[in-house]
């Protein structure tokens, strides 16, 4: 058995599969202590990237643990996730709690 | 969603003012009420010298913050321990109101810690919100902490020092927050007080909401400040925005520290908090600061100078 090109076949599969889903990638931009859109929706299987354009460190974490937290994110830092399942995924920045977005995953 | 700010207590005294800039300004609190004076306007010593003690507070160090307006804040937290170190008589101890670190990553405590030890007094901490990142403070605790819980209290020289955490498990809209186990804690360290006992409190987050829209202040504050009605002369210092601001209520006289790294606007001026970069043409150090702070013993009161770097 050809095992390269089972395992070429394997990491095409991986990369065709979630554009076959239809989903689309999504930014979200950090500034001036907001996340800007603070409620963006999305279909399932899609990643929202965040970047910091502040000044200030911020991190993306999780208001219910749903998806794992970001580092600490410095000017231009950015931290991407995927959301499989939908729902609705409340986040804030852990240093800065007034800082609250939501990602709605239909 | 922020909490609105504290309802007002009855016949309560209230004063804001804001220093921003120049050589400073001694502050008299006695039996409540604060006084403001020029450090120009002091005309010798004579109310320092009779202090039974002093102590000085530095706040938002922020070592490894690297950009505008300051792009070395080793140096001017440096300049301040200097100015510390010459003031006329030494201090009995240092508080750094937190945000030691920018990121708190070990390098930048090792560089703190190694500052510090140039400083001729001992120093006490509390942590600011940059300085838990990640790890909800278990660095910092490790290296700067005092006992098994993160937050402590001591006496000296008559008076109860209390040092309060409000940046551990923050919630998704919330504010700063003390937490029921830390208020469970102030509620007991302060009953066998009695109340001629000045206390001095310091935290991080101001204990009182300042400006919540740009998430200054603390969520259960006013449940701290409950505890702390029968005591006749509380003293609160907080750090994390980087500038002077002041209100008296009560007998509490609450006060915000200058940054030894970077100024931030005042509340509601520009469209957030972070580094202000346009300073005016007004050098950086003018911004920055020490507070130096003296008891006078038998009158109950304490009085704080605010000298900046420039």
């Amino acid at each position: 058995m050809n095992y390269r090109r089972l395992f070429a076949f394997y990491l095409l599969a991986l990369l065709v599969v979630p554009t076959a889903a239809g989903a689309a990638d999504s930014a979200v931009v950090i500034h001036g202590f907001n996340f800007d859109p603070a409620r963006l929706t999305i279909s399932a299987g899609s990643k929202v990237t965040w970047t910091n354009r502040d000044d200030e460190p911020h991190l993306v974490v999780s208001a219910g643990g749903q998806f794992p937290a970001s580092p600490a994110l410095d000017t231009d830092d950015s931290y991407a996730t995927v959301f499989v399942k939908p729902g609705t995924y409340v986040y804030f920045c852990s240093i800065h709690p007034h800082m609250v977005g939501t990602i709605i995953v239909k | 969603m922020n909490k609105p700010p504290d309802t007002p207590l009855p016949r309560r005294r209230f004063l804001e003012c804001m220093a921003w800039a120049g050589a400073g300004t001694l502050f008299l609190m006695k039996g409540g009420v604060l006084q403001a004076k020029s450090l120009d306007a002091l005309g010798g010593g004579a109310t320092l010298r009779d202090a039974t003690f002093s102590f000085v507070q530095i706040s938002d160090s922020h070592i490894g913050f690297h950009k505008d307006p300051n792009p070395d804040v080793v140096a001017s937290l440096q300049q301040a321990l200097a100015k510390i170190n010459a003031l006329e008589r030494a201090p009995d101890f240092i508080l750094h109101t937190g945000d030691l670190t920018h990121l708190s990553k070990p390098e930048e405590f090792d560089t703190l810690a190694e500052l510090m030890k140039g400083a001729h007094a001992k120093t006490l901490f509390v942590p600011g919100e940059h300085d838990v990142i990640g790890d909800n403070g278990q660095e910092f605790f490790r290296r700067f902490g005092n006992g098994t819980n993160p937050w402590y209290s001591y006496d000296f020289g008559g008076a109860h020092f209390v040092g309060l955490v409000n940046v551990l498990d923050l919630q998704a809209g919330g504010l700063g927050r003390l937490g029921q186990a830390q208020l469970d804690w102030l509620k007991a360290d302060l009953a066998p007080l009695s109340a001629s006992t000045p206390i001095v409190l310091f935290a991080h987050m101001p204990l009182w909401n300042l400006y919540p829209q740009w998430g200054w202040g603390t969520d259960d504050s006013a449940q701290a400040m409950a505890l702390l009605k029968r005591f006749g002369s509380v003293t609160v210092l907080n750090g994390h925005i980087h500038q002077i601001q002041q209100k008296v209520e009560g007998n509490v006289t609450f006060h915000t520290a200058r940054s030894t790294a970077y100024p931030q606007p005042a509340p509601g001026v520009g469209p957030g908090p972070g580094p202000l970069k346009d300073l005016a043409g007004s050098p950086l150090a003018s911004y920055l600061g020490i507070r130096s702070v003296r008891h006078v013993k038998g009158r109950h009161a304490l009085a704080l100078t605010d000298q900046s770097l420039g």
